[in-house]
């Protein structure tokens, strides 16, 4: 009994320890933008299918988080940005091992509860001060493409909340706390049913997310060379994305 | 280092792991705030403090942190004497409720609060059909919520402790000479309670004011609302501009240690195996 539980023991040390039960296998660990969340997963899915030998960790968060913790020094491979500002300041610290390269474009859709109880319709809706609105704080790419559209299309809207993150947007509006929220175009889909929405067309500005790699490791540049090759912006696409 | 001296007393020279073990944690605690202070840049610290937007989330900190502990203790009072005054049952589980948020992560509070305020929620759908209230995102007062939900339970557990180290026999004495209920708690119960009300009452705020996971997810972000220093912090330090992180950090450190040197009877020098009375009779 003893020697078992001693040994059962040793099992879950190990499994804490190394975090996974096979070990032995590569990783490579991508830092990429919350909005790419579900594109990323497919092609982690089939990234792993085309290098057996390696295995995808996945961590989203909004970019802005994301660069200021690969500049203080956290351990990834690759990093997927959603804006270029975002990326440069990686590369002002000198993490990124190669140049960053533009993979994908997204643009900004209105989205609503699926009721749309403020009657929202248009930017132009948004300068109502009664509406509860969620857009990204200025400092993540989501919210700097926000500012610049709203002040584009010469709308003066009071966000009720600015969030780190657009995911974090998207969520107040599923959950029908806010009324409307600017998200991308690709977030709707993770929405379901629980959002309405509004493309915003193609007079409108829109960001285009780099990729670079943040390591060494031959793994990290593979990455990248999978999301910038055909069956990488396959993927992207088939998730909304528009190619650059 | 005679036989003689380690068998006649305990031995006075603490053994060298303890004391190995003691140091590395003192620096497991410090060497953060070693490493934040080297990179303080001091000559700047004023001028990015007094800044519009640091003084905003200072401002917002103060208010918010302020009303929560006054809420806190509003209600945290008779909740705590509930405890330590009446058997029931359920006494336990209630505790436990009590304990909950100090042991959650907060942001698991500001979910859970979406789910009982929120504009769909248990209590908040009434709210927002019934009373009008639009919604608490972005409000003042949503961020007061969640740091209570967050604080409470500090100030709670203080005052049942101090509640239950009052001798009874006071104020059973005050009663039987004549004092009414009412008096018996201004005169007797409140001022034997008042150091560990204040404690709880510091605790709590404190708590409050360093809130972060609960607020930013129930409250949201909205400068001059609720948008407090962990807020603007975390938003600083994201955005690449780390020196504004700093600077807004070394003046919650500041507010922090003044509220423990505040405290200081009770926790930097708690009470001392040695007779030492002058915190005792000195009226606090």
């Amino acid at each position: 009994m003893r020697f078992l539980s001693l040994g059962v023991l040793a099992g879950v040390l190990a499994w804490l320890v190394t975090g996974c039960g096979g070990g032995g296998e590569t990783t490579v660990t991508v830092y990429a933008a919350a909005s790419l969340s579900e594109a990323f997963e497919d092609l982690a899915i089939e990234f792993e299918a085309a290098y057996p030998d390696v295995g995808v960790k996945l961590n989203f968060a909004g970019s802005a988080r994301l660069a200021a913790q690969i500049s203080a020094g956290a351990r990834a491979d690759v990093f997927a940005s959603a804006n270029g500002a975002t990326m440069s300041r990686v590369v002002a610290e000198g993490r990124t091992t190669t140049p960053p390269v533009l993979f994908v474009r997204n643009r900004l859709a209105l989205v609503m509860p699926i009721d749309n109880p403020g009657n929202v319709t248009g930017l132009e809706d948004l300068s109502d001060d009664g509406l509860v609105l969620a857009v990204c704080a200025p400092e993540v790419p989501c919210g700097a493409l926000a500012e610049a559209v709203l002040a584009d299309a010469g709308v003066d809207a009071d966000a009720d909340t600015e969030e780190t993150s657009v995911r974090a947007v998207l969520t107040k509006v599923t959950l029908g706390e806010a009324d409307a929220g600017l998200v991308y175009a690709t977030d709707v889909a993770a929405g379901g049913s629980k959002v309405a929405s509004v493309p915003l067309g193609p007079q409108f500005r829109f960001n285009d997310y780099p990729v670079a790699a943040v390591s060494d490791r031959a793994v990290a540049a593979d990455f990248v060379d999978f999301v910038l090759g055909p069956d990488g912006q396959r993927i992207l696409r088939s998730h909304g994305f528009e190619s650059p | 280092m005679t036989d003689r001296s380690t068998s006649k007393e305990p031995n006075r020279r603490p053994p060298i792991p303890v004391l190995a073990m003691a140091v590395i944690a003192v620096a497991v605690l410090a060497l953060p705030l070693v490493g934040l202070l080297q990179r303080t840049p001091w000559s700047s610290l004023g001028t990015t403090l007094g800044e519009t937007a640091t003084l905003e989330a200072l401002r917002v900190s103060v208010v918010v942190s302020l009303l929560a502990a006054a809420v806190s203790v509003m209600l945290g009072l008779p909740l705590a004497w509930v405890l330590a005054r009446l058997s029931f049952r359920g006494r336990a589980l209630v505790r436990a409720i009590v304990l909950l948020p100090m042991v959650l992560p907060p942001v698991v509070g500001g979910i859970a609060l979406f789910f009982a305020l929120g504009r769909r929620g248990l209590i908040g759908r009434v709210l927002h059909n019934g009373l009008g209230v639009d919604t608490l995102i972005g409000t003042t007062a949503g961020a007061v919520i969640a740091a209570v939900f967050v604080s409470m339970p500090f100030f709670v557990i203080t005052a049942e402790a101090g509640l239950r180290q009052l001798d009874p026999r006071l104020e059973s004495a005050a009663s039987t000479l004549g004092a009414g209920r009412w008096t018996v708690l201004r005169r007797i119960t409140l001022p034997l309670l008042a150091p560990s009300l204040a404690a709880g009452a510091t605790l709590s705020w404190a708590r409050a004011l360093g809130e972060f996971g609960a607020t930013i997810t129930f409250a949201g972000n909205h400068p001059g609302r609720t948008r407090t220093l962990p807020l603007a912090i975390a938003q600083a330090n994201e955005a690449g501009r780390p020196e504004a992180a700093i600077a807004m950090s070394v003046l919650l450190i500041g507010v922090s240690l003044v509220v423990l040197i505040g405290l200081r009877h009770r926790w930097i020098a708690p009470r001392s195996p040695r007779p030492e009375r002058s915190s005792e009779t000195s009226p606090s």
